[in-house]
């Protein structure tokens, strides 16, 4: 299965858009930034790969001087039983990425949560507003240079 | 009934503090500040096993205006610290306070930055119980170590505990940890 998909997209968006990784059966395909809500749409809406469950949708921080920031999509095909992992990474200065919620509605409250925690913003959501930290909050926590014990004063507590 | 068949005709004296004290004593009301697991422990202590009505605390009180002690259950983020901070000023004095558990006392296992490392760095705690979770056993010690402060007329939050403020150019009352 794994063969067929790598096929299927290679045929649909060309032999050097992709890079393609496997690990004891698991597919990742790293995609540009530009193409991932096309290549998220062809996934889901192409009657053969059917990739119609947004599983997970997370940020990672890499830290590295270049493409620090990734956004990571796990997709599951309820039809055929069969998962993908996308990535696409992001500069530090401008950590932009197009958001997917346009081809999976679930992707909306995914995508709040990322840029929460690591301050990407997903260009075209319909409601980019902080997850769990409060709104007037000014820092991403689960990027590696927050300190574990938080910004000392940037959380206020009720006075005593 | 109890009281007249072991009195008969006789009477008693005390003063009249502590004679409220006592009655405060074993008619304390809980505010169930559920925040995480401890309150599953909470309830336990509430139930017909453990049976916290045999100590004149089984009227829990979801209205903070009807409750007499907070017992803090649960892990409180900086959100949260907010909302539990309101949640106790709305209390009528007197009031006291239990923190139960690791987090509650100390953010326990929590060290991170959206969890507050012990409520007491918004509210006056009066006991601190151990455990994680304390079992419902601890609770209730804790629920009596309280009173035995009730009873002397000590609360770390409310000057007016004590019965024409006596004592209040006293300093506070040290917090207890139980169990």
């Amino acid at each position: 299965m794994n063969e067929h998909v790598v096929q299927k997209l290679k045929s649909r968006f060309g032999e050097g858009t992709f890079e393609f990784h496997e690990f004891r059966g698991e597919l990742t395909a790293v995609v540009p930034r530009d193409q991932i809500v096309e290549v998220c749409r062809f996934l889901k809406e192409d009657p053969d790969l059917h990739f119609d469950l947004l599983a997970d949708l997370c940020g990672i921080d890499m830290y590295t001087p270049v493409k620090r920031f990734g956004v990571i999509y796990n997709l599951y095909s309820l039809k055929s039983k069969h998962r993908i992992r996308l990535k696409t990474f992001t500069e530090e200065e401008d950590p932009k990425v197009p958001t997917v919620s346009t081809v999976w509605s679930t992707a909306n409250w995914h995508e709040r949560e990322t840029f929460d925690m690591f301050g990407i913003v997903f260009i075209g959501h319909p409601d980019l507003r902080r997850m769990y930290m409060p709104e007037d909050f000014e820092h991403y926590p689960l990027r590696k240079d927050f300190p574990l014990m938080g910004i000392p004063g940037s959380l206020p507590l009720p006075k005593k | 009934m109890g009281l007249e068949n072991a009195l008969g005709d006789s009477f008693l004296t005390t003063k009249l503090e502590d004679a409220i004290n006592w009655c405060r004593k074993n008619s304390l009301f809980p505010m169930p500040m559920g925040i995480s697991c401890c309150a599953i422990e909470m309830m336990a202590f509430a139930g017909p096993k453990f049976d916290v009505s045999r100590f004149g605390s089984e009227v829990f009180r979801f209205s903070p205006r009807q409750s007499d002690v907070m017992i803090v259950a649960g892990t409180t983020t900086y959100k949260m610290a907010h909302v539990v901070r309101k949640i106790y000023d709305q209390m009528p004095d007197p009031k006291w306070v239990i923190a139960m558990g690791a987090c509650t006392s100390s953010g326990g296992m929590y060290r991170t930055y959206s969890v507050v490392q012990g409520i007491d760095q918004f509210i006056p705690v009066d006991v601190y119980v151990a455990g994680c979770p304390p079992r419902p056993d601890n609770l209730i010690n804790a629920l009596m170590t309280l009173q035995q402060k009730v009873q002397r007329g000590e609360s770390r939050g409310s000057s007016t505990a004590i019965i024409g403020d006596l004592r209040s150019n006293q300093p506070k009352p040290l917090p207890v940890i139980a169990g």
